[in-house]
C-alpha cells in the first residue's frame, strides 16, 4: 500500500470577481456556515463557524461552551472531598472510570496513603474494560461520521457488555462512581473474573471483524488516508495527548511514562500511528490506533485477571478526609489523553480549588489547524478522530 | 509500482474489501439478535444495580448523615426531637430512636444514582433498589415522601416538645433564679449571662430542623 | 395497447387512467413493501430486529408511518420560496414516475411501447436533478444547497456510465425497445445479456467477461443515480443534515422518499430488462406467460433492490472528488473499453 501515498491535494481559495461565459462579472465569496450546536456529527454542543469556499474549508473556529456544568467551581462546594466524584464521572461520561481514576489518585497523593494491591489491580482492570468501552464509541460514531452505520451497531453491542461488567460490580451502567478515595464502592463480584474472561475471548475475534468491515475497507481508507495530518511538531505544540498524539508517531503514554497503578507491572506497550496507509498522523493512524489500544488493552485486563491478589478493598484512610495545606497535579492517561486533577487543598474538609486539564478540549483546539484546506466531508471524519466528549471540553 | 498497477491495484482493493464487508453483514444478517423486546421482556438487574432509593422510614432515626453525603442534595430531613416519657422504639438494628422525622423527601428528579447516600447510614434504612421504570407526568410526582407521620402528630410532637422545653427552660430559669438567689452576693453579671443559654432553646424546634438540609456547608 | 383503440374519446381517457394508474398502485405498494424490507434488512444486519409492534413482526408500520406523516403539519419556512418549495417534489415524483411508462413489466404490460424506450428513461429521470436542485434552492438553507449542488453533480456525471452501459445492452441487441430488448433474451438463462446474449458459441464466450463488467459498472451507476450509500452524498446525515431536503417535512418529505425507492426499482428494472432478461423465465419456456413474466421482473428487480439495500448498510460514503474519480475515471473508462472490444466481437 505504500506506492498509493499522496500528499492531500493543494486547495486553493479565490474569492474575489470572475468572468461568467455571458461576460457578466460574477462576485464570488466564501461562505460562512454553523455545523452545530445541533447537528448529527459534532458529538454533542459543540459549534463549529466554518467558512468554505464551496465544499473547500478555508477556516474552522469552534465555539464551545454550551454543555458548561462549573464543574471546577462545584467541587469547592461540596461537603467533602468524596462528593467530587459523582462530578467527575460527568466530566467524560464516555470514560467515568477513567476520570475517577486520576481524580481519586490525586486525592491518594495528598493524603500520602497507599491503596492495597487489590485495589490497584482491579482499578487497572477496570480502567482498562472502560478504554475498550469508550474507544467502541470512538470508533463506532467514527464510522457514522464515514456514512457505514452497522460498526456502530456492532461497537456498541460490545460496549453493552462491558458496561454489563461494570453494572454487576458497582450497579451503574454509565456514571459509576466505583473508584473511592483509599480504595472501591464494592469488591469485585465472585463471578465478575470468570465474565471478564469470557468477555476478553469473545471480544478478540470482534476487533478483527471490525477492522474487516470498516479500518481496512478501501472505501473507508481512501477517505481517511492523508487527511487531517497532523504532523509530530504540531501534536507536541498543541500539547494534544491519547490517541492523538500517538496517531502522529510520538510514542507517549502515561501509562508507561508516569506510572500510576500497576501498569508497571504488566507488559504491553503503547500503540503508534506509523501512517500505513497514508501520512503518518493522519485520520486512518488516528482510527488505526485506537484500534490497537483496544487489543493492547486486552491484553492488559487479561494479565491483571491472572495476578489479581486475594485482600481487602479499603485502605485505612482517616474517617474526615483533610489532606494538609497544598497542592498536588495528578494524571492518567485516559482513552482521550492527558486527563489532569489539580488540586489546591487549604487543610479544610473541601478541595480549595479542582481544576480539570481536559484532554478533549486540548485535543479540540488543534482541529482548526489540521482541517483546513480539506472538505467538509472531511472536517466530520477530522472532528471525529479527534473524539470529543462535550462534558469534558466544556466541564 | 507504476501508476497503472496503483490504478488496478485500487480498484481490485475496492471490489475485495467490499466483497468482504458484504460477507460479514451477510453472516449477521442470520445470527439471532442481541436485543431483547423491552416492556414485554425485562432483563434481570444485577444485585448491586443502583436505582430509585427507597427509605424504610420504621428504621430511620434522623441522623441526616444521609442527606450530608448527597452530592447534589436531593434528600430534606426534618427532625424533631422527642420527649424523654416517649418512646419511640427500635430500628431492627437496634438503635433506639431519639428523633421523629416529619418530613423525608427525595427529589428523585435531582438525584445521580452515585450511591453516596447508602454507605453512612447507621441503619441501613436507605436503599437503592432495582426499580428503574418511574416516569412521572408531573414534574411533582417525582419527590417522595417518606415520612408517615400524619400532620396531626406532627403538631403534637411540636407542642410536646415545647412544652416539654418550655418545662425544661422553667426549670433552668427556676435553678438558676435559685442559684441566683442563693449567690446574692455573687457578681451581678450573673443572671445576664444566663439568659441566652436559656433564650434560644425555646426556638429550636423550627430552625436547626428546617436549616440543616438545606445548607450542608462547610465542616 | 392497441386493443383499445376504437372507444372514442372518454373511453380512451378513461383506458389511460387506469393504465397510467396501474404502474402508481405497484409504486406504491412496493414502497410500502421496500420501506419494511429496508428496515428489517438494516435490522438483522446489525443483530437487532426493527419494528415488532405493529402486526405480525410490525408488517404494517410502513401503513402507521404513512398515516403519521399524513397528519403531519405542512410547513414551509418564512424564508423559503414557496412556490419552487412546493413544487419540488412532485417534479422529482414525475420524473422517476414518468420513466415507469416505459418499463416492461410483462408481455403484455408495459405503459408505453416506445421504440425508444430505454432512451426515454434516460431522459425523463434527468428531471429528477430539476426537481432537486429546486427543492434545494427553495429551502434557503445552506445545507439544502450543498445537498442539491452535490446531487446536481453526482447524477448528471453518473448518467454517462449508465448512458453508455445502455449503449453496450443496445449495440448487441439492436434495439432501443425495452421490450425487444427483453424478447432478446428468451430462452433461459444462459441467454441473458449478462451472459453475452444468444450468441453463437465464440462470440459469447469472448463477449461475457466485457458483458459482466458493463452489468457491474451499470449496477454502481445506478446507485449513484438514486443516491444510495456509498454514494449518497447529497443527503449525508453526517456530513449535510438531510440535504437538499432538510428542510421538508410530513407528506411532501414523503413524497421525496417515495420517489427515492421508486427510483430505487426503476434502475433496477432498467438493469433488469437490459441484462437479466426482463420479464424472461430463467428456465427458458418453463413458467413462462405474461403472468408469470410480471413475477420474474419483479423477482428480479427486488433481487437487485437487496442487494442495494445490503450495500449500504456495508459500506462509508465517498467523498465529492472520489465520487467524481469514480465516475470519470473508473467507470467511463472501462465502459470505453467494452464499448470497443463489444464491438470489434460483434463485428467478428
Amino acid at each position: 500500500m505504500s506506492e498509493t501515498k499522496t500528499l492531500p491535494t493543494e486547495y486553493v481559495s479565490h474569492p474575489g470577481e470572475i468572468k461568467s461565459s455571458l461576460g457578466h462579472t460574477v462576485r464570488t465569496d466564501e461562505m460562512i456556515i454553523n455545523m452545530g450546536p445541533q447537528h448529527p456529527s459534532t458529538h454533542g454542543v459543540l459549534r463549529l463557524e466554518i467558512v468554505v469556499d464551496g465544499e473547500i474549508i478555508v477556516d474552522v473556529i469552534p465555539h464551545i461552551g454550551y454543555l458548561h456544568r462549573c464543574f471546577e467551581k462545584h467541587a469547592e462546594h461540596m461537603t467533602n472531598y468524596q462528593q467530587v466524584i459523582p462530578y467527575c464521572d460527568r466530566l467524560d461520561y464516555c470514560a467515568a472510570i477513567n476520570e475517577e481514576h486520576s481524580y481519586v489518585l490525586a486525592v491518594e497523593r495528598m493524603l500520602k496513603i497507599e491503596v492495597p494491591e487489590r485495589v490497584e489491580y482491579i482499578r487497572v482492570i477496570m480502567a482498562e474494560l472502560q478504554r475498550i468501552a469508550s474507544h467502541l464509541i470512538a470508533v463506532g460514531t467514527f464510522g457514522i461520521d464515514a456514512g457505514a452505520f452497522t460498526p456502530f451497531l456492532y461497537a456498541f453491542h460490545d460496549r453493552e457488555l462491558i458496561l454489563s461488567l461494570f453494572e454487576m460490580t458497582c450497579g451503574a451502567r454509565l456514571l459509576y462512581n466505583y473508584f473511592w478515595i483509599g480504595g472501591l464502592s464494592h469488591d469485585l463480584p465472585p463471578q465478575f473474573v470468570d465474565k471478564a474472561k469470557e468477555f476478553c475471548t469473545y471480544f478478540k475475534p470482534r476487533i478483527k471483524e471490525f477492522n474487516d468491515l470498516l479500518t481496512y475497507n478501501e472505501i473507508f481508507v481512501k477517505r481517511t488516508a492523508n487527511v487531517g495530518v497532523l504532523p509530530q511538531d504540531v501534536a507536541i505544540n498543541f500539547a494534544c495527548s491519547g490517541p492523538m498524539l500517538r496517531g502522529s508517531g510520538v510514542n507517549w503514554d502515561l501509562r508507561r511514562d508516569d506510572p500510576y497503578s500497576v501498569y508497571h507491572k504488566i507488559e504491553w506497550e503503547p500503540k503508534i500511528g506509523k501512517g500505513e496507509m497514508g501520512t503518518v498522523g493522519d485520520v486512518w493512524d488516528r482510527h488505526i490506533v485506537r484500534m490497537r489500544e483496544m487489543e493492547e488493552s486486552v491484553k492488559i485486563i487479561e494479565q491483571a485477571l491472572a495476578a489479581l491478589p486475594a485482600g481487602n478493598v479499603q485502605a485505612a484512610i482517616p474517617k474526615r478526609i483533610r489532606p494538609d495545606a497544598g497542592e498536588i497535579y495528578a494524571r492518567t492517561e485516559t482513552p482521550r489523553g492527558e486527563l489532569g486533577f489539580y488540586i489546591i487543598s487549604d487543610g479544610s474538609g473541601t478541595p480549595y480549588r479542582v481544576k480539570g486539564r481536559a484532554p478533549a478540549f486540548v485535543n479540540l483546539s488543534v482541529l482548526p489547524e489540521i482541517s483546513r484546506g480539506g472538505m467538509i466531508a472531511d472536517l466530520v471524519l477530522i472532528a471525529g478522530s479527534v473524539d470529543i466528549v462535550l462534558g469534558q471540553v466544556d466541564r | 509500482m507504476t501508476a497503472v498497477r496503483i490504478y488496478f491495484n485500487n480498484i481490485w482493493l475496492a471490489l475485495s474489501s467490499i466483497a468482504i464487508g458484504m460477507r460479514i453483514t451477510m453472516s449477521h444478517l442470520f445470527v439471532k439478535s442481541v436485543t431483547t423486546q423491552y416492556p414485554d421482556v425485562k432483563l434481570k438487574m444485577p444485585e448491586r444495580a443502583r436505582n430509585r432509593l427507597y427509605v424504610n422510614i420504621d428504621d430511620c432515626i434522623g441522623c441526616d448523615q444521609c442527606s450530608m453525603a448527597c452530592p447534589v442534595d436531593c434528600i430534606t430531613i426534618e427532625t424533631i426531637k422527642s420527649t424523654p416519657d416517649q418512646d419511640l422504639g427500635t430500628t431492627s438494628t437496634g438503635q433506639k430512636k431519639r428523633l421523629h422525622v416529619p418530613v423525608f423527601d427525595i427529589d428523585i428528579a435531582k438525584c445521580c444514582y452515585c450511591g453516596l447516600c447508602v454507605p453512612p447510614c447507621p441503619t441501613e434504612c436507605i436503599v437503592m433498589t432495582d426499580v428503574y421504570e418511574f416516569s412521572e407526568f408531573d414534574r411533582k410526582n417525582l419527590i417522595y415522601n417518606f415520612s408517615v407521620m400524619m400532620p396531626q402528630d406532627i403538631e403534637q410532637a411540636r407542642a410536646k416538645l415545647k412544652k416539654a422545653e418550655e418545662e425544661a427552660a422553667a426549670k433552668k430559669a427556676a435553678a438558676a433564679a435559685a442559684a441566683a438567689a442563693a449567690k446574692a452576693a455573687a457578681p451581678p453579671a450573673a443572671p445576664p449571662a444566663d439568659k441566652p443559654a436559656g433564650a434560644p432553646p425555646s426556638q429550636q424546634p423550627s430552625t436547626p430542623a428546617s436549616d440543616t438540609p438545606g445548607q450542608p456547608g462547610k465542616s | 395497447m392497441e386493443a383499445f383503440q376504437n372507444l372514442g374519446f372518454w373511453g380512451t381517457l378513461l383506458v389511460t387512467i387506469v393504465l397510467s394508474a396501474l404502474p402508481l398502485v405497484f409504486v406504491l405498494l412496493y414502497a410500502l413493501v421496500t420501506i419494511y424490507l429496508e428496515m428489517k434488512v438494516a435490522a438483522h444486519v446489525q443483530d437487532r430486529v426493527a419494528y415488532m409492534r405493529t402486526g405480525w413482526h410490525g408488517v404494517l408500520q410502513p401503513i402507521a408511518d404513512f398515516i403519521k406523516l399524513i397528519q403531519k403539519e405542512d410547513i414551509i419556512s418564512v424564508a423559503a420560496n414557496k412556490k419552487l418549495f412546493i413544487l419540488a417534489p412532485y417534479i422529482v415524483f414525475m420524473g422517476t414516475y414518468g420513466a415507469y411508462a416505459a418499463i416492461p413489466f410483462s408481455s403484455i404490460f408495459i405503459g408505453a411501447n416506445i421504440d425508444l424506450g430505454a432512451f426515454f428513461i434516460i431522459g425523463i429521470s434527468s428531471l429528477v436533478v430539476v426537481g432537486i436542485l429546486m427543492a434545494g434552492w427553495a429551502s434557503n438553507n445552506k445545507w439544502s444547497i450543498f445537498g442539491a449542488v452535490r446531487s446536481a453533480a453526482q447524477m448528471i456525471s453518473y448518467e454517462i456510465p449508465t448512458a453508455l452501459a445502455v449503449l453496450i445492452a443496445v449495440m448487441i441487441t439492436g434495439s432501443l425497445n425495452l421490450q425487444e430488448v427483453t424478447k432478446f433474451q428468451a430462452g433461459g438463462i444462459q441467454n441473458w445479456l449478462i451472459f453475452g446474449g444468444p450468441l453463437p458459441l465464440l462470440q459469447k464466450i469472448l463477449i461475457t467477461p466485457f458483458t459482466l463488467i458493463t452489468f457491474l459498472i451499470l449496477f454502481v451507476a445506478s446507485l449513484a443515480e438514486v443516491n444510495r450509500t456509498p454514494f449518497d452524498l447529497p443527503e449525508a446525515e453526517s456530513e449535510l443534515v438531510q440535504g437538499f431536503f432538510t428542510e421538508y417535512s410530513g407528506m411532501r418529505w414523503a413524497l421525496f422518499y417515495v420517489a427515492e425507492y421508486a427510483n430505487m426499482f426503476l434502475v433496477a428494472g432498467v438493469a433488469v430488462a437490459l441484462f437479466l432478461g426482463g420479464w424472461e423465465s430463467p428456465f427458458g419456456s418453463f413458467l413462462s406467460g405474461p403472468i408469470w413474466g410480471l413475477f420474474w421482473f419483479i423477482i428480479k428487480g427486488m433481487v437487485l433492490v437487496f442487494l442495494q439495500i445490503w450495500l449500504r448498510w456495508t459500506l462509508p460514503r465517498l467523498r465529492v472528488d472520489q465520487l467524481m474519480y469514480t465516475s470519470w475515471k473508473v467507470l467511463t473508462p472501462f465502459l470505453f473499453v467494452c464499448i470497443i472490444a463489444i464491438g470489434l466481437i460483434l463485428v467478428l
